[in-house]
């Protein structure tokens, strides 16, 4: 019988202190905290938790190895369904998918499974990952050699037509959270995976974008990152597909007989009002990429970023509150402004929690209209649009509609433009064969493209969407590449 | 990480530079640039591509020291490894549209200033070894600041030169020479000191590190004649200018083009980070709209860009740079 005791707090640093350094926020739970929290789950016999899940992860079982201090084991449950744990426990959107069905939110508090599947990865990490490593590479090898096999008998009945070495090698474009779990689980299929980065740093979004203070980058991202070397994948970075090499050439020059993109959706949107161009405008993306992938917070950096006294953010998803409370770490005083209200915000309830904490200030119900600048073409300002809810949008939200007469401005040095991204359409314009919608979204049936040979997943395939959402995609693609591959997929 | 393999020091403050980078060195094309990398903590730096080898699989890059980051660079000797070398970004130049058939019977005119010799270079090597008419202006301070005049010479049809100054070349700037070769001929003469008034921002050249740091004080004019001029009476006698130096030397050779009606195209040194469309730091207004250099350019119609927007977004970190200089000890005065 679950114990019915109220959801255990996590540890998180004093707001206070933690608005003026980049180190993690949330201390995550201990083994004591963890199993009296794992306690709470009634272990459904239908848990919607697992449907909710885009990777599917058991979640009961995993949570029961947890209470049961099985915490090996849990880890083994959670890695079955993803490659990335450490990363999904703090970055998922827990309270729309696993934690949002949770039978015990309907009326308390759902069992927060973010923060267990955060303390297991961690936990592994610390504890195991000696006993972990050794074993998995064992399985993988065993599995290795059976793929190998495999490989060899599809070769002689012709389904692989290759020469030379008994490894097919596929291509994964984009080293971000789809890139990563598709080259995943290619390489424990036994494939012969190489994954090509634009950037001079492997990890797409969770490298550049997620802040430190979210998502650290040396305990975190770069040892689930050195997971993935370990069993073999290669990464070659400052490889641009599409300029520096296009997909047909890592296909008919290189050899590779597969291709996934993840490419993501990279492109900063703007607004479109005047002043857009003025000195202390930016993408979000511009700034986050200065603090994070440049880690200009850092003396020891030699990349600039703009420290102004005062940044409005518009905004009001997850890179929004990571902007803005960059910039409140870099010394600022912060406005997010936002169009709609505290309910519609779309960013994770965690991050908006955070900021309130922390001393971001909410300026609801407000759109920019224009940028103001000064004399020398600085920002000064924003005039900004006193906005209404209305009737509901195709996404369900009541759309704002602006109040006429309604105009007044807030003060600011800087304006951090957090209005969502678009895609790329370098890969689809030096692609021949590989179609698009208007949006420059790339067209595919169950992950396989126009293209013979070339899958895709991810923002690139859906527009800009959640890291768990694109992992879960990377992962449909691998096992789609995998049946091309052996020649029994529809292609 | 990618090797140097050969460094030579073009002038005081400006180094060419032959880096291993064979995927690179196969792709590259006239018009794109490179992002370099020094140090774990160093500045993504674009920077144009000068000469690429494709059998050797190496890439030249020609660099001026303009701060920190391409001081870093230069310090580095042969056997010395470049942290990253990504590209090569950016659209290849408009006219490798153009069927090389028909570039015979075009007559181009690329105007350089200060290290926008090294960009023009394989520019104007692409189209003379395909049979077009190639005239080079390079333009720059003074003497020093001319680079790769040997070499330059090897792959146009004529050369002029000009420095401020008067130590090298034509003194002069750039814009006058412009106007020069496009007048009728027997009219060089008439060529009056009409331009000086307008370069009156003296100063506005910026330490901003960036793509094409380069070299740029409009002075007074000069009318001395020197050489051939091919123009003709009343006829343009260029199909296209191209104009690559410092953002304030663009926006002159723009203004001077329009005068002659002479169609032009400008590489945008603008500020970046990333380099492939990410961050919006290039962002430049072309014919009033929002264009990314580092995607959409780096070269456009040089009529329809925003200078003056140009010029004030390259300042943004002028105020960090130069602390930077000056905590490293950084002398760029010459």
């Amino acid at each position: 019988m679950a114990n019915k005791i109220d959801r255990v707090p996590v540890r998180e640093q004093d707001p206070k202190v933690r608005a003026t350094n980049f180190e993690e926020v949330c201390y995550g739970y201990n083994a004591q905290e963890a199993m009296l929290e794992a306690s709470r789950c009634l272990n459904c016999k239908k848990p919607r938790c697992v449907d909710a899940c885009p990777v599917g992860i058991n979640i009961p079982a995993f949570v029961h190895q947890v209470l049961e201090g099985d915490f090996k084991g849990a880890y083994d449950t959670i890695s079955q369904d993803s490659s990335l744990p450490a990363i999904c426990g703090r970055v998922c959107p827990q309270e729309t998918q696993c934690e949002g069905s949770c039978i015990l939110g309907v009326k308390g508090q759902s069992v927060s499974i973010g923060k267990l599947e955060r303390f297991v990865a961690d936990y592994n990490q610390e504890h195991l990952e000696q006993v972990q490593y050794s074993e998995a590479h064992h399985n993988n090898f065993r599995e290795r050699i059976e793929e190998r096999r495999e490989c060899i008998r599809q070769m002689r009945s012709g389904f692989v037509k290759r020469e030379g070495d008994a490894a097919v090698k596929v291509a994964v474009i984009g080293s971000g959270p789809a890139g990563l779990a598709c080259a995943s689980d290619l390489a424990k299929l036994g494939y012969n995976v190489t994954i090509f980065e634009s950037l001079h740093k492997p990890g797409g979004v969770l490298t550049y974008g997620i802040p430190e203070f979210r998502l650290p980058k040396k305990a975190v991202v770069e040892k689930e990152l050195q997971k993935l070397i370990d069993m073999g994948i290669k990464i070659e970075t400052d490889v641009f597909v599409g300029r520096t090499v296009t997909i047909d050439d890592l296909m008919d020059k290189e050899g590779f007989k597969a291709v996934f993109v993840g490419t993501g959706a990279g492109l900063p949107m703007f607004l479109g009002i005047p002043g857009e161009n003025l000195n202390g405008v930016f993408s979000a993306n511009e700034y986050l990429t200065r603090n994070n992938l440049m880690q200009a917070f850092s003396k020891e950096s030699d990349t600039p970023i703009f420290r102004a006294k005062k940044v409005c953010v518009v905004g009001g998803g997850n890179v929004a509150m990571d902007a803005a409370r960059t910039a409140l770490r870099l010394g600022s005083e912060v406005t997010i402004v936002y169009r709609r209200t505290e309910k519609e915000l779309p960013a994770r309830a965690e991050e908006v929690h955070h900021a309130m904490e922390e001393g971001i200030r909410f300026q609801m119900l407000t759109n920019p209209v224009e940028v103001l600048g000064d004399e020398n073409g600085w920002v000064r300002g924003i005039r900004c649009i006193r906005m209404e809810l209305g009737e509901p949008d195709e996404s369900g939200r009541r759309s704002p509609v602006p109040i006429q007469g309604s105009e007044f401005e807030i003060e600011t040095d800087a304006l951090i433009v957090a209005l969502g991204t678009k895609i790329n359409r370098l890969i689809a314009d030096t692609t021949p064969g590989l179609e698009t919608d208007r949006k420059g979204r790339l067209l595919t049936t169950e992950t396989a493209t126009s293209r013979k040979g070339v899958f895709a997943g991810g923002d690139v395939v859906t527009g800009a969407a959640t890291v768990i959402l694109a992992m879960g995609e990377g992962r449909k693609a691998a096992a789609a590449i995998h049946r091309y591959l052996r020649g029994d997929g529809s292609l | 990480m990618y090797r140097i393999v050969d460094k030579k020091q073009l002038t005081p403050l400006i180094y060419s530079l032959w880096v291993e980078a064979p995927r690179i060195a196969s792709s590259a094309k006239p018009g794109q640039f490179l992002i370099v990398r020094t140090g774990e903590n160093g500045e993504r730096v674009p920077l144009t591509i000068c000469d690429y080898d494709t059998r050797k699989g190496t890439v030249r890059i020609v660099v001026q020291i303009a701060g920190v980051s391409s001081s870093k660079i230069c310090h580095l000797n042969v056997g010395n490894y470049l942290t990253d070398v990504a590209g090569p970004l950016g659209k290849p130049s408009d006219f490798m549209e153009i069927p090389e058939d028909d570039l015979k019977d075009k007559r181009y005119l690329f105007v350089a200033g200060g290290v926008g010799a090294a960009p023009v270079y394989p520019q104007a090597k692409y189209l003379y070894e395909r049979g077009a008419h190639v005239d080079v202006i390079i333009g720059a301070r003074n003497k020093d600041l001319i680079i790769m005049e040997d070499e330059m010479r090897k792959v146009c049809t004529n050369l002029y030169i000009c420095t401020d100054d008067g130590s090298k070349g034509e003194k002069g700037v750039v814009t006058l020479l412009m106007e020069r070769l496009c007048a009728p001929s027997g009219t060089q003469n008439g060529t009056e000191g009409a331009f000086s008034g307008d370069f009156a921002p003296s100063g506005t050249q910026n330490g901003t590190e960036g793509a094409f740091p380069g070299d740029f004080a409009p002075s007074g004019t000069q009318n001395g004649t020197e050489g051939a001029f091919p123009g003709e009476a009343g006829v343009v006698p260029y199909d296209m200018c191209v104009a690559i130096g410092p953002m304030i030397m663009m926006k002159f050779a723009t203004l001077m083009a329009k005068k002659l009606e002479l169609p032009i195209t400008v590489s945008l040194n603008t500020l970046m980070v990333d380099g492939t469309g990410m961050c919006g730091a290039c962002r430049v207004s072309v014919a009033g709209k929002t264009m990314f250099a580092c995607v959409d350019g780096p070269e456009f119609n040089g009529y329809d860009v925003d200078f003056d927007e140009a010029l004030r977004r390259q300042t943004l970190y002028r105020k960090e740079e130069q602390e930077a200089n000056a905590a490293a000890g950084l002398d760029l005065r010459r």
